[in-house]
């Protein structure tokens, strides 16, 4: 029924890709060769200079799927300071400037056997489902950031405030983690 | 838009952060690919709270609680890597054996290590 109505209505297909669709596969594509990157690269900074890529091109994605408010969020947090985390922690550890030769451990055939069959067997299975299923993104934007705090302190204010009491604990462990504790003395808390 | 497509970028990046994990030695690439495999998980929710046009959006607040989480994760992680590495002097996950079964570490500074890393 999906089928039929959305090709009655727009002529959807494979062989008829709307802008949208396009764009999304042009953005796919860098987002992909940026994660891959990603896990490949021998140099470790680099590593997390194409995670922004990648971060950044699932920012446009959520964009052209309506969904401007997370699209901005995933802007925010991930490339603004979990890339930023991520890079001091390199600094922190001394990671060596420059091609490092053992990025990767010594199970990279057996981990690149997993994850192609992995990516086989999922792959068939969402094309299998998926294969004639259509997203209608007409209409008003449904992640505006109206819509989205709507719905997220009418409907989801107690998870909301327990996430935030979640991240308050993240944060004195982090801290209670990675404080030194003085030379010769136990700290007392 | 068909569904197809993002879902199978969502199951790509997935599995390319699972080499990730999996290939890795660095513990920080690591956590980077866990959070490429958080963002492929993110893409699917969108995806399919764009197509079934919940009412309570739900798909788009669990995203908002996935990043958030992954933030938080990203903080306690690093933390703790960097405790790693202030006790050990290396943050590969390949030297790091001290639980592993059936194989004993050569010589003695094992102990030493572990009451260092307990003070």
């Amino acid at each position: 029924m999906t089928l039929a109505h959305a090709v009655a209505q727009t002529g959807n297909g494979f062989l008829s890709p709307t802008g949208v669709e396009i764009a999304f596969l042009l953005v796919g594509v860098a987002t992909l060769a940026a994660a891959v990157l990603t896990v490949t690269t021998r140099q470790l900074v680099h590593a997390a200079l194409w995670l922004v890529v990648a971060l950044g091109g699932l920012a446009v994605e959520y964009l052209l799927l309506t969904a401007e408010f997370i699209a901005w969020v995933q802007v925010l947090i991930y490339v603004g300071s979990v890339v930023v985390l991520l890079l001091f922690g390199l600094m922190l550890t001394k990671a060596p400037i420059g091609r490092s030769p053992d990025a990767d451990s010594g199970n990279r055939a057996a981990a690149l056997t997993v994850a192609a069959a992995a990516a086989a067997a999922l792959v068939w299975v969402v094309v299998d489902a998926f294969r004639t299923t259509w997203i209608d993104l007409e209409g008003p934007a449904q992640g505006s950031t109206r819509v989205t705090g709507e719905i997220l302190f009418r409907h989801w204010v107690l998870p909301f405030e327990a996430l935030s009491v979640l991240l308050l604990a993240a944060l004195v462990g982090a801290i209670v983690l990675s404080r030194r504790s003085p030379e010769g003395r136990e700290g007392k808390s | 838009m068909h569904l197809v497509y993002p879902a199978v970028l969502s199951v790509l990046l997935f599995c390319t952060g699972l080499y990730g994990v999996l290939a890795r030695r660095n513990a920080i690439l690591v956590l980077m690919s866990v959070e490429l495999m958080l963002n492929a998980v993110n893409l699917n929710l969108v995806a399919f709270d764009v197509w079934l046009r919940d009412a309570l959006h739900s798909g788009q607040a669990l995203t908002l609680f996935t990043i958030a989480i992954a933030a938080a994760e990203i903080g306690i992680g690093l933390a703790i890597v960097l405790m790693v590495y202030r006790n050990r002097g290396t943050s590969d996950i390949d030297r790091l054996r001290d639980t592993a079964e059936g194989r004993e570490p050569p010589g003695g500074p094992a102990p030493a290590e572990k009451a260092e890393a307990t003070a």
